[in-house]
């Protein structure tokens, strides 16, 4: 029978901290795997498009010399995965040299492997041609153009590249993007514990703290074994309750008990949640299914440039025909953008959001009172930013003076800053919701290795 | 008549991915999650009206351990698209508050 695995995850998300006396705390509890997670989707289709991370280096520097202290005190494996946010190979090389700093600062030294798991979409041309890749719903099926307009593209690894990694020496595995839930159940998987427990305390414990009543007060201790698994809180004044811990399936999860990961489902319908005592939980009853081998796909492009323009409006007898005095001011806008600037429009999108009234959900303008002031936020789309910005530099006087009747007095609204138009650079988009069908679950990850802390490492992507 | 708010504890949307929206109503006790289960404005056809997607396309869960009622369904705007107003989703619920129950 394996023996027991306990995984330390101190965050959810790489950079976001983990108090120090709760982080101790786990680590004196002698985990046999520090893992953690460093990116999602969840910020947008930027981070990706431009390969860029959205934590700082200071923060994430921070988050991970703890763990890099840590592991080198425990000589266990540290496993992060989506490195960079997004995961591209400019995220694992950004984490890879914070790693090397670290390294070099604290005078240890770690064997290091990169998994890296960007594509480029003439490296899935073949997958694309002989029908590999499939989409996920609500998403059509792939062409080459769609896989072509992608800026960047990356597959989420599943567990095997990273046991692998480990397998082959490696103290810490740096890795593009993974499945949260990979990252957690590496360890235990390598170390022979059941699918079904292994998986189900990975999505457990992926946004590290959320399971737990004090949300903020640090990570989970996962003990995964034959038949189960345990959840305890870093802190110990922290807990984890049945509820916390079997709520947390309902957590940004379409699909409440069934999730799907490379080569595996989990099925959690017959899961029971048991209190071991006040603050620690044990879950037993999670089943898996194997299913043929799947890596998931992400890929953003570009689509177009932005530029905004904000302005408020306070005046009551425009608040009282809010709808009216918008209606009539897009218009305006359109006919002025056509004739003035001889804009198509086709070749450019302009979006009024009325902040304080139903910008948040156009499709139901309140109609019982009022509001008290509104935020314009005037959005142009066009295929430069020179072109966006022209635009929004048209609807500028308007959007500081248009009456809502045409005999009215000239009003001036509530520019918050000069000048009024912000231009918001490239905007992107996900592009892809789609996976490939592998035979190896290794075969579109690279992974190299070198030595933090002899000044060995170098960018590759 | 009562609207979900009257009837719900707590009420959250989130992204279930770039292509997904899912919103969980909490119930506090048994009465209150049996008179939500069994309310039309929580089947697929009036939250798919309320949320202009294709009612074929909305999935929704009763777990009665939690009483909670799971709703997800497609994004009509892929996250953080130029017109996505919502890029976390995390204001979606607020139109179903105030639907009758």
């Amino acid at each position: 029978m394996p023996t027991p695995v306990k995984v330390l995850v101190p965050t959810g998300a790489l950079g976001a901290g983990c108090p120090e006396d709760a982080f101790q705390r786990g680590v004196s509890l002698g985990p046999d795997a520090l893992a953690v997670d460093a990116g999602s989707t969840d910020s947008g289709p930027y981070y990706l498009g431009a390969a860029v991370s959205k934590m700082t280096d200071a923060a994430t520097k921070a988050d991970l010399r703890q763990l890099m202290l840590a592991r080198d005190k425990l000589n266990v494996p540290l496993i992060v995965g989506s490195c960079g946010t997004s995961g591209t190979n400019a995220g694992v090389d950004w984490m890879a040299r914070l790693c090397e700093e670290i390294a070099v600062e604290e005078g240890l030294t770690a064997t290091v492997a990169l998994v890296y798991s960007e594509q480029t979409a003439a490296g899935l041309a073949p997958y694309l041609a002989r029908g590999a890749i499939t989409p996920l719903p609500p998403m059509d099926d792939l062409t080459q153009g769609r896989l072509d307009e992608c800026e960047h593209i990356v597959g989420l690894l599943g567990y095997e590249p990273l046991a692998a990694a480990i397998e082959a020496g490696a103290d810490i595995v740096l890795a593009g993007r993974t499945t949260d839930t990979a990252v957690i159940a590496a360890v235990p998987l390598m170390r022979g514990l059941p699918a079904g427990a292994s998986w189900h305390a990975a999505k457990t414990a992926e946004c590290g703290g959320l399971c737990t009543v004090q949300t903020r007060r640090g990570g989970v201790m996962m003990t995964i074994d034959d038949e189960g698994f345990d959840v305890e809180p870093l802190a110990a004044d922290n807990a984890c309750t049945p509820f916390t811990i079997s709520s947390h399936l309902l957590y940004e999860n379409a699909d409440p008990y069934r999730l799907t990961e490379p080569g595996v489902v989990l099925d959690a319908k017959g899961a029971t949640y048991a209190a071991l005592d006040d603050r620690s939980v044990r879950v037993t009853g999670s089943r898996a299914e194997l299913k043929p081998y799947t890596m998931k796909l992400e890929g953003s492009g570009a689509a177009g440039f932005r530029t905004m323009v904000f302005t408020a409006v306070a005046d009551p007898k425009i608040m009282d025909r809010i709808g009216d005095w918008l209606s009539r001011l897009e218009a305006f806008l359109r006919e002025g953008i056509g004739k003035v600037l001889k804009v198509a429009p086709a070749d450019y999108q302009l979006d009024l959001r009325p902040y304080g009234w139903n910008a948040l959900d156009p499709r139901h303008a309140p109609t019982e009172r009022p509001p008290l002031e509104v935020g314009l936020m005037v959005l142009v789309t066009a295929a430069t930013q020179t072109r966006a910005t022209e635009i929004a530099k048209y609807c500028n006087p308007y959007l500081l003076h248009f009456p809502l009747n045409l005999d009215d007095p000239l009003p001036s609204f509530a520019f918050p800053f000069s000048p009024a138009e912000v231009a918001l650079g490239a905007q992107y988009e996900f592009k892809l919701n789609h996976v490939v069908h592998l035979d190896d679950p290794c075969e579109l990850a690279v992974t190299r290795t070198f030595i933090a802390g002899r000044g060995e490492f170098h960018a590759a992507a | 008549m009562r609207q979900l708010k009257d009837v719900a504890r707590y009420v959250r949307s989130k992204n279930a991915g770039p292509f997904w929206v899912t919103v969980d109503v909490f119930c506090d006790d048994q009465a209150s999650y049996e008179t939500l289960c069994a309310a039309p404005a929580l089947g697929a056809v009036a939250i798919g009206a309320l949320y202009g997607v294709g009612s074929n396309h909305v999935r929704i869960f009763h777990d009665d351990n939690l009483k909670v009622i799971k709703i997800s369904f497609p994004r009509p705007i892929a996250q953080g698209s130029a017109r996505d107003v919502d890029s976390h989703a995390g204001q979606q619920f607020v139109p179903l508050l105030s639907v009758a129950i």
